[in-house]
């Protein structure tokens, strides 16, 4: 029987490789080989300190698995918020120094964990990696899976480099047809998500495909791989293409190897959908199933607009923002912060000119940080404001006071809508 | 291992924001989560839980992120089980490896109501509603969840299949 390439993944890592079955099937529990992992400030310390306890009671100290397939990207309250988060941070670089842990990620080489790793060739087609977050999902984009766990899961498997899982049925995702002007993988993924729920895909892998998917650039595929989660996914997956095998030639830092679904792989469900209908999407408070397309938006007032994250904080997103904004500025009472994702994100957008836009449209520039996505620092939000953030998730006070509210959109959307003032749908918007 | 406590009823999709919001992960200290958790949906919540109650919720609990401080909020506030219709993925991982019992049972779910008086034995993988007089069973876990369980979480268990003596 066929396997999708979630399955094939996961049965290669469960040490079935070398077997003639080599088959895994849907509600099996494997342990399986871990290629990466990683954790951030928040879930890092836990998974420190369960580590040390396991030290304490073998009363020996113990190595991580591979000094090279371990990241600790302080990124969520960096630079530092408060004594509180610096602390959290120290014991993410003590204990990288003291079991020197290759890939620890100071400010000025971290960016936000999901955009770094794939862009330092960390993470890989055919990969199997968990980390202790749940963006971690991001990286299915590149063929890999790639699932979020929490700190005790990352203590283990820095301990052992095995996880345990149970295996998923997957869901097949097929978008046909042309994609409208402005819209973008998030437009997919929010209109996707809408369709099916916030647990749509509970347990389950979304497998992504169809012309559309194939014609889409990385940083798109990572969009809608990131939010897999939001519909309650294991992880998002796309098969590796020649897109795919271009962006790691050059920066890979292992070898990889590339899987494909086969063709009598067995779905738990096909979904097809025709992109050609669908326009620029806005998720409303306070679920991101919660889609609507922005023309649809009654008059909605917003305070601030945030452009970043490890779901649209990449390069093409900033430019396609600062393509909306240029030659217009921002509306009178609306705050505009821009993330760049990664230090080198940061300096290709400044090398590109795109600070100047940013800057004389009225917009800010930060340093990259998660900060305001989880309500963290760097844009909270207060009582009854609102805001149009190219983030993941408009949880009742997600950014900040709990009378808050998001509004989940493309850079696009985002940026015609600190132009207006209102939600907005970049149609709207005269193109300088 | 048996609990009885008093029900606290919540909706579908309670997420990892309401349960402890990121304003406070600044820190990992169970005493200091417990006392925000639920603070956004349900201010009373930190106040008056009392040990060994029970949360009861509908579809999807704890969706959203991974951050173990959810659970561990949970529990450190003296809750000793959760009952949902599903519970979201990590947050499933999280609990059964911080060894906080989770249990999926719909029928208990659908009649359980705020206050109601509840009785779980875990190994038998029943739920007796003692405030409405009836029986429930629970859907059972997988064999190795079990043995994880049953090691007292994921660490213990790792820390058993490690030599004493590195080398041995």
């Amino acid at each position: 029987m066929g396997m999708t390439i979630t399955e094939k993944i996961l049965a290669a890592h469960a040490g079935k490789k070398q077997e003639a079955m080599s088959q895994v099937f849907p509600g099996e529990l494997i342990e399986a080989d871990l290629d990466f992992i990683l954790g951030n400030d928040i879930t890092a310390p836990i998974a420190i300190s369960e580590f040390e306890s396991v030290e304490k009671e073998k009363g020996r100290e113990l190595d991580v698995f591979d000094k090279e397939r371990v990241a600790l990207v302080p990124d969520h309250f960096t630079p530092n918020k408060d004594v509180k988060s610096a602390e959290q941070c120290k014991i993410l670089r003590d204990f990288s120094r003291k079991k020197n842990i290759k890939y620890y990620f100071k400010i000025g080489e971290m960016g936000v964990e999901h955009a770094l790793l794939p862009e330092k060739g960390l993470v890989l087609p055919g990969d199997c990696i968990i980390g202790a977050d749940s963006h971690t999902c991001t990286y299915g984009a590149l063929g890999a899976f790639s699932t979020g766990v929490g700190s005790t899961d990352l203590a283990a498997a820095m301990i052992r480099g095995k996880a345990w899982f149970k295996i998923p049925e997957t869901i097949k995702f097929v978008y046909n047809g042309t994609l409208n002007k402005w819209v973008c993988g998030k437009d997919l993924i929010l209109y996707t998500i809408g369709d099916i729920g916030v647990d749509g895909a509970l347990y389950k892998s979304m497998e992504f495909c169809g012309d559309v998917i194939s014609g889409l650039e990385m940083h798109d595929r990572f969009t809608i791989c990131n939010m897999a989660i939001e519909a309650g996914g294991k992880n998002g997956i796309i098969e590796p293409d020649k897109k795919t095998l271009d962006y790691v030639k050059n920066i890979a830092k292992r070898d990889y190897k590339i899987y494909k679904s086969d063709l009598d792989a067995k779905y738990a469900d096909i979904r097809e959908y025709d992109m050609s209908k669908i326009k620029p999407q806005v998720s409303l408070p306070h679920l991101p199933s919660n889609t609507k397309p922005a023309s649809d938006v009654d008059n909605i007032q917003i305070d601030q607009v945030v452009i970043g994250s490890c779901t649209n904080g990449r390069l093409r997103d900033l430019e396609i923002a600062a393509e909306v904004l240029k030659g217009h500025k921002i509306h009178q009472y609306v705050r505009l912060i821009i993330l760049p994702a990664t230090q080198k994100i940061y300096a290709d957008a400044m090398k590109k000119g795109l600070f100047d836009i940013f800057l004389e449209s009225g917009g800010i520039i930060s340093t990259p940080t998660c900060g305001p996505c989880l309500g963290g620092h760097m844009g909270v939000l207060a009582e009854g404001e609102r805001c149009v953030s190219t983030t993941n998730r408009n949880f009742v006070g997600r950014m900040g006071h709990v009378k808050s509210e998001v509004y989940l959109a493309s850079p696009a959307v985002a940026a015609a809508s600190a132009i207006k003032g209102r939600i907005t749908d970049p149609e709207e918007i005269k193109i300088k | 291992m048996k609990f009885k406590g008093k029900t606290w009823k919540y909706k579908d999709n309670v997420n990892t924001d309401e349960i402890i919001p990121a304003r406070y992960l600044n820190t990992s200290d169970p005493k200091e989560l417990a006392e925000h958790c639920m603070e956004d949906i349900d201010a009373s919540f930190a106040k008056e839980i009392e040990k060994d109650d029970i949360i009861v919720a509908q579809e999807n609990f704890g969706c959203g992120s991974s951050r173990e401080h959810a659970p561990i909020s949970i529990k450190e506030a003296g809750v000793s089980c959760i009952i949902a219709n599903s519970f979201a993925r990590i947050f499933y991982r999280n609990s059964i490896n911080i060894g906080l019992p989770i249990l999926e049972c719909k029928e208990a779910v659908k009649d359980a109501d705020k206050g109601d008086i509840l009785e779980v034995d875990l190994s038998a993988g029943t739920i007796l509603n003692l405030t409405k007089n009836k029986s429930y069973k629970s859907t059972p876990f997988p064999q190795f969840i079990q043995e994880l369980i049953s090691a007292g979480g994921l660490m213990k268990w790792v820390s058993k299949t490690l030599p004493p003596v590195k080398g041995d």
